[in-house]
Formats: C-alpha cells, structure tokens, sequence
C-alpha cells in the first residue's frame, strides 16, 4: 500500500473532516489550511516508507496540530522546532486522538466547514471557489481553469472571499436542530451551484468544467453520509447523478446541443442512473416532499424511459405541478409547459406559458420553448419571431446554433 | 467449497478516485478474475453502490426496522451475499422480510443496489 496515488486519494478523502476539526481547535480558516499542508507533506514523507497510518484522517489532524502548535511556540519565542522523530513517533498517540474523534464532533466540523464557505455575505461565484479551494482542495489552477478566468483573478477571488468572512463571525457552538436544517439548506444550494457551473457548460469547455459536476456529486455523497436519512440530502444527489448520467449524450460529435428525446440513450451512464434511482426511492419513503426530491423524482422518470416514447409524461406534469406549488417560479412553470404539450397538446402549453412572458424576456429559453410550440402548431411567422429573440439570447453558440436549426426547418416548408 | 471474497476499503478513499483511477484498478482486478475465470472457478462478481445508496432492514420484536444506511455496527457481521432483481426498493424490503421472517433470532439484512454484476462462469 505504498502506491502513491493511494496516498493522495486518502488526503483527498481526509481532508474536509482534517480541516474542519484543526478549524475547530484554531478558530482560523488559514492556520487550519496551512497546518493540514503541513501534515499532508509530512504524510507524503512518511507513509511511502512506514506504510499509512490505521486512521489516516487522525494522524493527520494530529500532526496537523502539532505542527501548528510549533509554528505559534516558534513564533512567540523563537525556540527551535523538536527534532522530527519526536514528532513522528506517533503509534500510541495516534490511537488515543482517534478515540477522542467523537461522531458528534465529526458531523458539525464538516457542517462547519462547508457552512463557512457558503455565507451569506458571500456572492454565489465567491461562494462556490472558496468551497472548491477549501472543502475540496483543488488547486487555485485548477478552480480558475474550471471557471475560465485566470490564476490571478481566482487567486484574488479567494483572498478576497476568506476576508470577508473574518474568523470572528465563524460558528462554533455546536447549532440547533432548527439551524443544523438552515445550514443544509445553504449547504445543499451550494452544492447545486456548483454542479450547474459545470453541466450548464457549452461542449467546448466541458472538458475544463465537467470535474465541477463530479466535485458536486462527492460533496453531495459526503454530506449524505453525515447525514444518511435526510431525504432532501438524498434527493439532490440523485438529482445530480441522474442528470449528471446524461452527460455523454448531451452533444454531438460536432459539439451541438442533442435534446433529450434526441439523445442516444445507450450512452446514459447506468451505473449513476442506478444510483439515482436508489436514492429517490429511499426518499420517497420518508413522505417529506421538497424541491430536490420532486426534480430527481422527474429526472428519474425520464432515466426509466428506455426510448423517449416510453416517457410518463402524466407523471411528469403532475412532479411539475407539485413542484410549482411547493416553490413557484416562472421557470418551473416554462418546464412544466413542455410536459403539458406531450400530454394535452402545444396550444394547452402556450397558454400555460403566454401570461410568463415579462417576467422571462430575457431568458433563451423561454423564447426556445415558445418558437417550438408555434412550430408544432404550424404558426411559422410568430415562431420565427420568438426564434430570433431565442437568439439574440443565446448564452452559448451552441444554444444560438440548435435555434437556428429550427429556422432553417421552418424556411424549407 | 466455495468462499465469498467480501472486499473492505475505505469508501471516501474509493470515493475520491478519478474515473481514470478507477479504471487503472477495475482493469487489473479484471486481470486477477480472469485467471480464476480460465480455470472455471469464477463465481458472481459484484461490485456494490456506495453505501449512501444503502438501507437496513432491522429485524426488532414487532415490525422489522427500516433504516437509512449501511449497517454500520461492528457486533454482526456480514455473513452472506444475495443478488435479486426486483422492480423497486419496496419489493427488495419484502424479499428480506421474507429471509428475516424465514430466519430465527437476531440479525439485519442490508439491502444495497448493485453497481456492477458479472454472473461469472464458475458456480457449481
């Protein structure tokens, strides 16, 4: 077990609970990050040749500490560090802090963690580096590479995000149930950001942005396992895994958008539908209804669905309609409309989505959805109206080009 | 006589691979079953869902338990290995209240999706 990328996994996998409990003994996000670097390194030292640590995850907040604890001593009064075998003689010290790791502890400093990163005062964008930088530990390179800006810019975005939440406003007491929820919540919302980032990507930069949409899905797992019997929790890694499933689908060889009653379902990854499905069925049976459930539940029906012809659009609709009650908005209601047009016909859609219009005037897809069901109902003049706005709108050339697709169509009748 | 290889890892570890990685190691315990398969003495080879897809159903005096997750406790064991192909986890849970009810005394039957399933070419 000396094979070094076994190495990096283990601190890749230690790292949000070894952060969050050095943060809890420093009460300083940075101290916290530079002494699991520091314990990182001495890992990397250490286990190639002793082989790794029973608890790998304690060791590391142990010597993490302690090697904290010198930098502070070293400071204050100068005193030369202990030699390193004192510090690496851990055998039986290793086993009582491991002890000490109480299950409690263990959930709110990940909680804690994760919490700090989404803050209130924060922007979405500062929000989602920091939770990359800290929670996960990408590598600044790697985080801007994601978000298409350069090193610097990130470099600053970060700063800039851990200055804002000062270590005075941190929250160590341990939260109530009612603020353990608030907390998951935000928790929760982050974590989507984060996958959204990545999925809602044109197909030339899905390349640099997919690895969002696996960090999403192992913060999700992670945050379910702490939490293994919230069905909200449940329900949003379903949801990303099952949309997530599609992602080989979703463009062509030439980089165009396929929709999904275009897509060729053989490249739908079956084992992350598995583990969607799974999911959704296990929420499903603690009857508490919410918003991510409710969107796995419809993304789980289109995954069922062998061909697109064999989708349950009844169901859908009616997901759609319950969704809409539990969290109106006009986007919900333009996702619905395409249910509706499968079900009772595009002229029951349109006049679902007409009253949206000023609400959504500026949004592609509204303008999409709208030209394709005047299609569909052979009014070629307004469609190619509500087309050209679907471009003008357009987030991605590949979003402008599948609209201009539909014109092209519309031209040759 | 047959034996079932239960394999334990570090879930968060497995979990933090990349697909590449993850490959790299199914590609060479690919290798490692192949050389039993050859000699015909390969059975069903199952690869399980992380835990987080999991649930308990735990056997108590009344109505069995049902629980989120794996069965985490150390006391018990896990003994024995079936694979069912039910339409849903409802079917899955009655399948083991049949196999609890079937079962005198204590125990648990975690009921885990399956990520991957070889039927493999060596049963007896």
């Amino acid at each position: 077990m000396t094979d070094p990328s076994w190495i990096d996994g283990a601190l890749a996998a230690a790292r949000p609970q070894a952060v969050g409990a050095l943060l809890r003994y420093f009460r300083n996000l940075d101290t916290a990050e530079e002494a699991f670097q520091e314990a990182c390194l001495r890992a990397l030292k250490h286990w190639p040749k002793n082989g790794p640590p029973r608890d790998p995850t304690a060791w590391l907040i142990f010597v993490g500490r302690n090697s904290a604890i010198d930098t502070v001593r070293r400071q204050a009064k100068q005193q030369p560090l202990p030699p390193e075998d004192l510090l690496s003689d851990l055998g039986d010290a290793e086993t009582a802090i491991t002890e000490k790791i109480d299950s409690a502890d263990y959930r709110d400093d990940i909680l804690r963690l994760l919490f700090i990163c989404c803050h209130p005062d924060l922007p979405a964008t500062q929000q989602i580096a920091l939770a990359l930088r800290i929670v996960s530990g990408l590598s600044v390179r790697q985080i801007a590479r994601a978000f298409l800006v350069g090193e610097s810019a990130m470099e600053q975005r970060i700063t800039r995000a851990k200055g804002r939440i000062s270590s005075g406003e941190i929250p160590f007491e341990t939260p109530d149930a009612f603020e353990r929820a608030e907390r998951l919540s935000a928790v929760s919302a982050m974590i989507y950001l984060i996958f959204n980032e990545g999925y809602s990507a044109g197909s030339t930069e899905v390349e640099a942005r997919f690895p969002l949409c696996d960090e999403a899905i192992r913060l999700a797992r992670l945050l379910l396992r702490i939490f293994p019997a919230e069905p909200e929790i449940m329900g949003l890694t379903a949801l990303l895994l099952l949309q997530h499933a599609r992602a080989k689908a979703r463009f062509d060889a030439e980089g165009a958008v396929v929709l999904l009653d275009d897509q060729d379902r053989s490249l739908w990854n079956r084992t992350m539908i598995a583990e969607g499905l799974a999911l959704i069925d296990k929420a499903m049976r603690h009857r508490q209804p919410g918003a991510y459930q409710i969107q796995a539940a419809i993304a789980a029906l289109h995954a069922r669905a062998m061909r697109p012809q064999d989708t349950d659009w009844l169901e859908i609709d009616l997901l759609y309609a319950t969704l809409e009650r539990l969290t109106p908005s006009p986007v919900i209601t333009l996702n619905r409309s395409i249910a509706v047009a499968k079900v009772h016909g595009p002229e029951a859609a349109l006049l679902l989505i007409e009253p949206l219009e000023d609400r959504l005037s500026g949004y592609f897809h509204f303008f999409g959805v709208k030209g394709g069901l005047l299609m569909q109902l052979g009014r070629s003049r307004e469609a190619r109206i509500a087309f050209d706005r679907a471009i003008a709108l357009a987030n991605t050339p590949a979003e402008a080009a599948h609209i201009r697709m539909h014109l092209d169509r519309l031209s040759q009748n | 006589m047959l034996y079932a290889v239960l394999c334990y890892n570090m879930e968060d570890v497995v979990g933090s691979w990349t697909k590449e990685e993850d490959d790299l190691v199914m590609e060479r315990l690919g290798a490692v079953q192949d050389k039993l398969a050859k000699s015909g003495k390969l059975g069903p080879v199952a690869r399980l869902l992380p835990t987080t897809a999991a649930t308990t159903l735990r056997k108590s005096r009344g109505e069995p338990l049902v629980v989120d997750g794996p069965f985490a406790e150390t006391k018990e064991q896990f003994l024995g290995f079936y694979v069912v192909d039910c339409e849903s986890l409802d079917e899955a849970l009655a399948f083991a209240r049949d196999l609890a009810q079937a079962n005198p005394g204590q125990g648990s039957y975690e009921i885990r999706p399956i990520a991957l399933f070889r039927p493999g070419s060596g049963s007896q």
